[in-house]
């Protein structure tokens, strides 16, 4: 059946179709959607893991065991699942075992822009890199056979114009695999050095395998045109961009089956043309190996190693072609950073906290990473998962050496407190940290759009399950229990109050706070009644109201509150000096 | 079936629904047998910032971007972000803005102005400019959150497909409850542009 299915969507499709039976994340932009879409499947069990190693060994144990399984994650994920990543490839498979980046070029909504296809080459595993939709899920139901067939890993490399961009696919039946028997052999799956040095032997041979394989593999082809000068080598979306930009006037050798690549067949190519180029985005991957077989062609020479391509920097580059006179108004329009919601509860702690001198706070990865956006301003670092808590540590005692008289306040979510939060906790307890870490738990993965996490009490499937009380997990890691503070943070007096307990204590002490995201629909719909808004007559427009950042509110000659935006969270009415504000309705 | 590639892109602000306008537009394309490739960037999508939703229609499409100065209708959901896309349209091509303003953070904070006589501006370098009151219409069919559909459907009639069948696509892309009223500011869209 046609279908316009999203990359990620078809990667879920294919994965089913391929009979897959397992699947495990951590929901991460761009490729958060894999698991959501596998998850309607009810044949293949899908969970969203704590953290990209628990997810990436939850897959790795079921394709031991005999199962097809899938684990998807954005580029930095697999640097957290390097560790088994790196192994699996020694140990190879029983059942076939895909595991999915999603790349980033051009950081839409990533922390740095790592091309992942240089961990091909590093764990010496297969790579595929499709190129729109179709070929998403077409490229895996292929992975999960080339996985079997060679006993290995299979990378499949996605980035955000692939996952994201929506095209036509086919779409087919499931084809049930039987889940593998299993064997116990301690030879083929646990990597003690010495069976491990032996599959080193294995896994090179493998490169040689899988090498010969990509030379005839129908993941690469090449379209030659008569007469065209200029020959064009590509993967993923940059041969769908250098395609548009020079039409039938060049010819291509489309690259899927991007690692170990097929030389002779490049060599071929390379032969039949006069010109090549090899156009690919972030770095020059396939061209370093073109380059080292001796083969001359234009590249990174010419093309950006930064941010996504277009069909326009491709014609710029490839034919000298100016770019299309663009219509420019000499009016340029102010920047619009996104930002905390109406109603986010984060605000409730980042406003007294912003307030507070001597205060350094060290962010993660989350919304709470807006926080440090002007008006609110709080937030000094983002690093990686988890680095809210331990960068914190280091900040403490390098804040010590220096004889600074500062406070650190590390900065968290709940699912970031379960993904790789928890550790640093345990860091900070042990090593006898003196500083603030503070969990701001509204009870959701909410940048990503809102997965269940450890916290949640619900399955990806939305089954009830336990819910972590987090509290208690913290006292359990050895923080007393008078140094936990559990707060409202639409109760700014608790805030402060606790911000201030916090900074005076002698020991290490935790703030957990405790609204839900303002996003959830429950949440939506339990305080829709609820609204604040501005007394004229009162109002001095001293704009106190606006320094929260609150998107709902804004002056337009006179304090407007957006009515269809408020869920009533009363953070203004709290702030405001001349109690103009009022919050009216109740909370259904 | 024309051969060449058309371009639309849709822009606006997280939260005012380019994405689902979008799929619609995508959704009924591939229903009429066109080949269809769409591109948008979540993450930021629910935070407010700015958004834009490209998608391109053909016998067969290879990019899913559409590059400056090519595309056949810009439709702006916010007045500032049919400025800040103005350069993706083609010289003569149709431009069609809510007139709706939100301000962004720098604006509320008086770091910044929101720029002031923006209809004029962009009519003068696009004399394919349309300003239309989509939010009011789509207040006054008593659903704002419709307003997606109300510059769905001048994006539509800009396109020339407004002689297509569009229903089944409703029925497809939005809950069962919401399909009439949908529709109703779908058309009432067409009706904003003059024939």
């Amino acid at each position: 059946m046609k279908a316009i299915l999203s990359g990620n969507e078809a990667v879920a499709q294919g994965a089913w179709e391929a009979g897959c039976h397992v699947a495990a994340a951590y929901p991460g932009t761009p490729g958060t959607e894999i698991l959501e879409n596998l998850g309607r499947f009810p044949e293949v069990y899908c969970e969203w893991s704590p953290n990209e190693k628990v997810a990436l060994e939850v897959a790795s144990g079921a394709s031991i065991a005999g199962a097809r399984a899938l684990s998807a994650m954005k580029h930095v994920g697999l640097n957290v699942a390097a560790d088994p990543f790196f192994t699996m490839s020694y140990i190879g498979v029983n059942g076939g075992l895909v595991i999915v980046s999603a790349d980033d070029p051009g950081l839409s909504s990533s922390q740095n822009e790592q091309d992942n296809r240089w961990y091909a080459i590093h764990a010496k595993v297969p790579m595929l890199e499709p190129s729109d939709s179709r070929e998403c899920l077409d490229f895996t139901r292929a992975a999960f056979d080339i996985s079997e067939r060679f006993d290995t890993p299979v990378l499949l490399r996605l980035t955000t114009r692939i996952c994201h961009g929506k095209s036509v696919v086919e779409t087919g039946e499931r084809v049930e695999t039987a889940v593998r028997e299993y064997r116990r052999n301690l030879a083929k799956n646990a990597m003690l050095p010495a069976f491990a040095k032996q599959k080193h032997y294995m896994v090179e041979k493998r490169l040689d395998d899988l090498r010969e394989y990509g030379e005839s593999s129908p993941l690469n082809s090449a379209e030659m045109v008569d007469g065209a000068e200029i020959g064009v080598i590509a993967s993923g979306v940059g041969y769908q961009y250098a395609r548009e930009a020079l039409g039938d006037g060049a010819s291509f050798l489309k690259i899927g089956f991007s690692w170990p690549l097929p030389r002779r067949l490049i060599r071929e190519f390379a032969s039949k043309v006069k010109i090549l180029w090899v156009v690919e985005e972030n770095d020059p991957f396939l061209e370093t190996e073109i380059r080292a077989m001796g083969i001359p062609c234009f590249g990174k020479d010419v093309l950006p190693v930064v941010d996504e391509l277009t069909p326009a920097i491709v014609a710029r580059a490839v034919l000298g072609k100016k770019l299309a006179q663009a219509l420019e108004a000499e009016l340029p329009p102010p920047n619009r950073p996104p930002l905390l919601c109406p109603g986010c509860p984060h605000r409730g702690l980042f406003f007294p906290l912003g307030k507070k001198k001597d205060v350094i706070v060290t962010g993660d990865i989350g919304c709470y990473g807006l926080g440090s956006m002007p008006p609110l301003n709080v937030g000094e670092t983002t690093i990686c998962m988890g680095a809210g808590f331990s960068a914190a540590i280091g900040f403490q005692k390098a804040g010590e050496k220096a004889g600074r008289n500062q406070k650190v306040f590390g900065i968290l979510g709940d699912s970031t407190f379960f993904h790789s939060g928890i550790t640093g906790l345990i860091d900070a307890v042990v090593n006898k940290s003196r500083g603030v870490f503070v969990i701001m738990d509204n009870r959701i993965t909410a940048m990503t759009g809102q997965q269940e996490n450890p916290g949640s009490g619900r399955t990806l499937s939305g089954e009830d399950t336990v819910a972590l009380d987090i509290p208690k997990i913290c006292e359990a890691c050895g923080v007393r229990r008078e140094n936990i503070h559990v707060v409202d943070p639409y109760d700014l007096k608790a805030s402060g109050e606790a911000v201030d307990r916090a900074w005076a204590a002698e020991e290490l002490s935790v703030i957990v706070t405790t609204r839900p995201c303002a996003l959830l629909k429950d949440v939506q719909k339990e305080r829709e009644g609820l609204k604040c808004s501005v007394d004229e007559e009162r109002c001095v427009l001293c704009g106190a109201c606006l320094n929260l950042g609150c998107p709902a509110i804004t002056k337009r000659g006179r304090i407007v509150i957006d009515q269809a935006a408020c869920n009533g969270c009363g953070l203004c009415v709290q702030v405001c000096p001349k109690k103009a504000i009022g919050r009216e309705g109740e909370a259904r | 079936m024309n051969a060449k590639t058309r371009n639309v892109l849709l822009v606006g602000v997280g939260g005012q629904g380019t994405i689902l306008a979008g799929r619609v537009l995508a959704e009924g394309l591939l229903s009429f047998g066109y080949d269809v490739k769409m591109s948008e960037i979540h993450g930021m999508a629910q935070r407010g910032g700015s958004v834009s939703t490209h998608v391109r229609y053909g016998t067969k499409v290879y990019s899913p971007v559409i590059c400056r100065g090519e595309a056949d209708v810009v439709a702006a959901f916010e007045k500032m972000e049919a400025l800040r896309r103005l350069p993706y349209l083609s010289p003569g091509g149709r431009l069609i803005v809510n007139n709706h303003e939100i301000f962004p953070m720098p604006v509320i904070l008086g770091e910044a102005e929101y720029p002031r006589e923006i209809e004029k501006t962009l009519s003068a370098v696009a004399p394919g400019t349309f300003v239309v009151e989509a939010t009011k219409t789509a207040e006054d069919l008593g659903n704002t959150k419709v307003m997606n559909m109300v510059l769905l459907g001048a994006v539509v009639k800009s396109l020339g497909l407004d002689g297509m069948d569009w229903s089944g696509t409703f029925r497809a892309c939005v809950p069962p409850r919401t399909v009439e009223v949908n529709e109703r500011a779908f058309a009432a869209g067409m009706n904003l542009l003059p024939g």
